[in-house]
């Protein structure tokens, strides 16, 4: 085991899927000796090669659909986009061509897209996106969300292998900021698997991403102020869901609060909510409730975004309210 | 460094080069422009490194003759549509230092309220649409302004701007195919200032010239010394007339050093020290003080009384920003809609 920070583990991850199988390979935007805007690529074209590293021209749309034209004939492309926002720009690529590719086609499209994502670093609206909503819509496309170095590790060796276009949206703002133990043997975090980071027997918090850590803060500060008994479950992959570790947590509590960063209107936790609804009706003891940032665009000026995205605090006093219902 | 041609015409399609000159007055306004530009970017690096800039600080040292010379070369009706290199273009359009200042420090009375920074607002007053983050996003914009002049038979020329690097994105394609078969009034500026964050330009294009595109669209392009004023400035003149007659688009590729890092965050290790130390000698800020000395157009009363001037701005600009609030968080949730 090694205490490594959140994008130390996506950089182990990506290095040992290199080391491991000639047929992946990095494209993207300086991430050749420059080691990519965030550094998670910083030593790899020294080892890898140009080959194995590949720089482009700052165009998105060619890196996507360029990542996409490599995995038909067999590669496995891990694109990066400098920033989540920017992906935008390649979007046609990714939800028309590279999504419908193996029903169009029977033939597997193996990529992995990696969005630095997220908010709270004031970044301002074009620095700060959380762009899963736009693509969860999208048959076709797989997307994992990791929250903690382990997850991180184990989600980006499971999507380079897996026969899928896969988003993975790494949060910038947990990048440096979370450290924890990671296994220095093989491992991977199966796609489609969510993970019960803390168990609970009177709500329970679904959530992904950086929204895992508010919730656990906010489950303990709940446990230490009023003996409530939180379940934070932490989703790790959003497409496809796990919808088995969702019902079995509501049947538990039979309250529910969905958390994301992103906006609510249209954001995931919709489609999570009319799940449990469909699925767990007779389970609930409350109306189910959201909390993620308000329908607007990222603001810049630090108590705009503030006010903008949720924080432990909104957890709290979200499920404070759940708590008394 | 690799040898900054004098002006030429590149593409077949294209009119010949003309001269338009500058008199002692315009010549003494350009200077007054690129190094209030200079000071205002230096006073913006210190807010920075004093921790009063939450996000990103963008400079456009290297650019000041590019960015003053081109906005120049507009008229009050015109519109501009700028990029992160180009705080000499805003300036020059009217825009006062408060407000560049009050954008940068993301204060409650900037012109975008706090939403977003640097270079990012709308005065449409001025005509002055600040760019958005995504590369080239703005070109297409800009040519529907440019449409919306030809529609309206308002003879507005549109002037915008895209970097080496990101002159690689579709958009831009788009965008001239557009305007030349419609012959819109749009002037597209390539700034090719060696790099596209670490990416050297040699990695961003084959061909040798960005103005070789030009030929693609049957439009003029130019390659230009974007840090001589006289260049700068006569070859936008000479887009701008021709957009205005109605003849449509010219390409400029407008060849200048990004002489500090991506942003303020960046050492930028991987430029060259001696590239650097080649495009010193042509710091067009200086160059346009030498050429004015040679003029003898600017003595050093004037020198003096401009800085003291320039100086004292930046001084009110910063002092009034610093003091300015910051907008009330509940502000976030108001004006997604117009009324
Ligand atoms: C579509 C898009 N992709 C990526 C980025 C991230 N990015 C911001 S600036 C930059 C480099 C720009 O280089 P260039 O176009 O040459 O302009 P310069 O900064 O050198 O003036 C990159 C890659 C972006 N803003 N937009
Ligand atoms: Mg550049």
């Amino acid at each position: 085991m090694a205490n490594i920070t959140y994008i130390e583990a996506i950089s182990k991850g990506l290095w040992e899927e290199m080391e491991r199988d000639k047929s992946v390979f990095l494209i993207g935007e300086d991430i050749g000796p420059f080691g990519g805007a965030f550094k998670v690529t910083k030593g790899f074209i020294q080892h890898f090669g140009e080959d194995r590293v590949v720089d482009t021209v700052l165009a998105e749309t060619a890196i996507l659909g360029a990542a996409t034209g490599a995995a038909v004939v067999g590669m496995r492309p891990v694109a990066e986009i400098q920033f989540a926002d920017f992906v935008t720009t390649g979007f046609s690529q990714l939800v028309n061509n590279t999504a419908s590719i193996h029903y169009r086609w029977h033939v597997p499209c193996p990529m992995v897209v990696r969005l630095p994502s997220g908010a709270g670093i004031h970044g301002g609206p074009f620095h700060s996106r959380n762009p899963e909503a736009w693509f969860f819509h999208q048959p076709g496309l797989k997307i994992v969300a990791p929250s903690t170095p382990y997850d991180a590790k184990g989600l980006i060796k499971a999507a380079i292998r897996d026969n899928n276009p896969v988003l993975y949206l790494e949060h910038k703002r947990l990048y440096r900021h979370i450290k924890g133990e990671v296994p220095e043997t093989d491992y991977i975090v199966e796609i489609g698997k969510g993970d019960v980071k803390r168990e609970g027997r009177d709500i329970s918090v679904i959530t992904y991403g950086s929204m895992v850590h508010m919730a656990l803060e906010a489950a303990e500060i709940l446990q230490n102020e009023i003996g409530l008994s939180i379940e934070v479950l932490d989703l790790r992959s959003l497409m496809p869901l796990d919808t088995e570790l969702i019902y079995s947590s509501v049947r538990k509590t039979g309250k529910v609060l969905i958390a994301h960063e992103d906006n609510i209107t249209g954001g995931i936790g919709g489609e999570i909510s009319a799940l449990i609804n469909e699925n767990c009706f007779q389970y609930l003891d409350a109306p189910i409730k959201r909390i993620g940032a308000i329908d607007t665009p990222t603001p810049y000026s630090p108590p705009l975004e503030e006010f903008f995205l949720p924080n432990t605090k909104k957890v709290v006093v979200a499920l404070k309210e759940l708590a008394a219902f | 460094m690799g040898k900054v041609e004098t002006v030429k015409s590149l593409s077949k399609n294209s009119v010949k080069k003309e001269q338009y000159s500058l008199s002692s007055q315009e010549y003494l306004k350009l200077y007054y422009f690129m190094r209030l530009t200079r000071e205002f970017e230096e006073s913006i690096l210190k807010l920075y490194r004093q921790g009063k800039i939450v996000g990103g600080a963008y400079t456009g040292n290297g650019n000041e003759a590019t960015a003053v010379g081109s906005a120049f070369a507009l008229e009050k009706q015109d519109y501009l549509f700028p990029m992160h290199r180009d705080m000499g273009a805003h300036l020059v359009k009217g825009q006062s230092l408060r407000h560049l200042m009050l954008q940068h420090l993301a204060r409650g009375n900037s012109l975008s309220k706090g939403r977003d920074g640097t270079g990012h607002y709308a005065d449409p007053r001025l005509r002055i649409y600040g760019n958005i983050s995504h590369l080239a996003a703005m070109i297409p914009m800009a040519a529907g302004v440019a449409l919306a002049s030809k529609l309206r038979k308002e003879k507005v020329v549109a002037l915008t701007y895209i970097g080496d690097g990101g002159s690689n994105v579709g958009d831009v394609h788009e965008s001239l195919a557009m305007a030349s078969v419609m012959k819109l009034p749009l002037i597209l500026i390539i700034e090719n200032n060696q790099f596209a964050y670490s990416t050297p330009v040699a990695k961003q294009k084959a061909m040798e010239k960005y103005s070789d595109r030009a030929m693609g669209y049957g439009i003029p392009g130019f390659t230009i010394d974007g840090t001589d004023i006289d260049q700068v400035y006569s070859t936008c003149k000479q887009a701008v007339e021709r957009a205005r007659r109605g003849e449509g688009p010219t390409l400029i590729e407008s060849v200048t050093m990004r002489m500090h890092g991506h942003s303020a965050h960046d050492g930028a290790e991987y430029v060259p020290k001696t590239l650097l130390a080649e495009w010193k000698k042509k710091d067009p800020v200086h160059r346009i003080e030498k050429l004015l000395i040679e003029k003898k157009i600017l003595t050093p009363t004037i020198k003096e009384e401009y800085e003291k001037k320039l100086f004292a701005e930046l001084e009110d600009a910063t002092q009034f920003a610093v003091g300015s609030p910051f907008p009330p968080g509940e502000e976030a949730a108001i004006g997604v809609y117009a009324d």
